[in-house]
């Protein structure tokens, strides 16, 4: 028993290892057009979506008549490092950023939320996530957070809906492979909120998740729900060490 | 009522007369085609550019027509001859009264 669990642990390292060393962007995976579409803030339409964020930054709302301005500073570059922490606990709940945002509008400045996927959140997402493009993911395992982050692992691992596939086995054990005519990734949440081709618009990474567990024809998570950051969590930091992208571009 | 959007537009603020200059432009739309249902069965009316202008120095040098199969936040990426320095305008139309403008200057030597 304790020598199995010994390979077990030894095979781990090696597993973790390896696909350490070939962790890849879904960036990676695109046509030439598509990043340039990416890299070239002239030709990537998420940057209105960036755009509209700084205004609705300046834009004094709720009871309180006050903007994300007022207490974060004016500066486009006030959040930069902010996305590549999240999520994370915030007095005692794990939070996204999109679920920051609008812990931030009910509790500072007295107003309501927005909806998920609503253009305003998008826009003040990628507002913020954008300022820390180039950045290291710096999700890390703390005492605090490590118990979201174990129900993460659990939900990536999870076999579900009527194809009985969990995460783990597409975007680990055949990322790479072909899932019909394009590659599998690796699901590195490297450049949400992106502006998905598909969608002719900006998403979130719940929505991207919530695509997944479609496809596999399982209950979708809720957006917003514990069980989705928990999942955001265990897939930001999977990817720790990796550069944000946000705004990202893809197919 | 009049609609309006973000544009966005790339080229060239110097040039050698007679040279060849490449135009980028972009504009912030839906272009929703005017075939979607929505979750209660009911169509989503269309909403979509239907020109695209450019004006050189008020000569119409490209012109451009959108239709419902053209995808969101559509760009267009055109070249013109700099032939004088001046303004370039640029201007998109569309239904409800959708109307954005635009405008570049060019110095040409």
């Amino acid at each position: 028993m304790k020598a199995l669990s010994v390979f077990t642990f030894l095979l781990a390292i090696l597993c973790s290892a390896t696909s350490f060393a070939a962790r890849q962007s879904s960036y990676e995976l695109m046509t030439p057009e598509n990043q340039a579409m990416q890299d070239d803030p002239n030709l990537n339409p998420a940057q209105f979506w960036v755009m509209d964020g700084q205004s609705l930054w300046h834009e004094k709302a709720g009871k309180g008549n006050i903007s994300c301005a007022s207490c974060h500073g004016e500066s486009k570059s006030a959040m930069r490092g902010v996305a590549v922490q999240f999520p994370k606990m915030v007095q005692g709940k794990l939070q996204t950023l999109e679920g920051q945002i609008n812990q931030c509008r009910v509790t500072k400045q007295g107003a309501s939320q927005l909806a998920y996927e609503s253009k305003e959140l998008l826009a003040l997402t990628v507002f913020v996530a954008s300022q820390s493009k180039g950045l290291l993911i710096a999700v890390q395992e703390t005492s605090a957070n490590k118990a979201s982050l174990l129900k993460g692992r659990q939900w990536f691992n999870t076999r579900m809906g009527q194809l009985n596939l969990s995460c783990a086995q597409c975007h680990e054990e055949r990322a790479g492979l072909k899932l019909g005519g394009s590659f599998i990734p690796q699901g590195h949440p490297t450049a949400y909120p992106i502006y998905r081709l598909e969608w002719q618009g900006l998403g979130s990474l719940q929505r991207r998740l919530r695509n997944c567990m479609s496809g596999v024809r399982a209950q979708q998570f809720e957006y917003g729900s514990p069980e989705m950051a928990q999942l955001e969590l265990f897939l930001m930091w999977r990817a720790q060490g990796m550069p944000l992208e946000s705004p990202g571009v893809r197919p | 009522m009049s609609k309006t959007s973000r544009t966005s537009i790339t080229m060239p603020t110097e040039a050698k007369k007679n040279t060849v200059i490449e135009i980028r432009a972009i504009a912030q739309h839906d272009m929703e085609t005017g075939f979607r249902y929505t979750e209660a069965g009911k169509l989503v009316p269309r909403d979509i550019i239907h020109f695209f202008t450019c004006r050189y120095n008020n000569v119409e040098v490209f012109k451009a027509e959108f239709h419902p199969g053209t995808g969101a936040n559509p760009l267009i990426i055109f070249t013109t001859i700099a032939t004088e320095s001046g303004t370039l305008q640029f201007e998109w139309q569309g239904d409800g009264g959708y109307e954005a403008v635009n405008q570049s200057q060019i110095t040409v030597t």
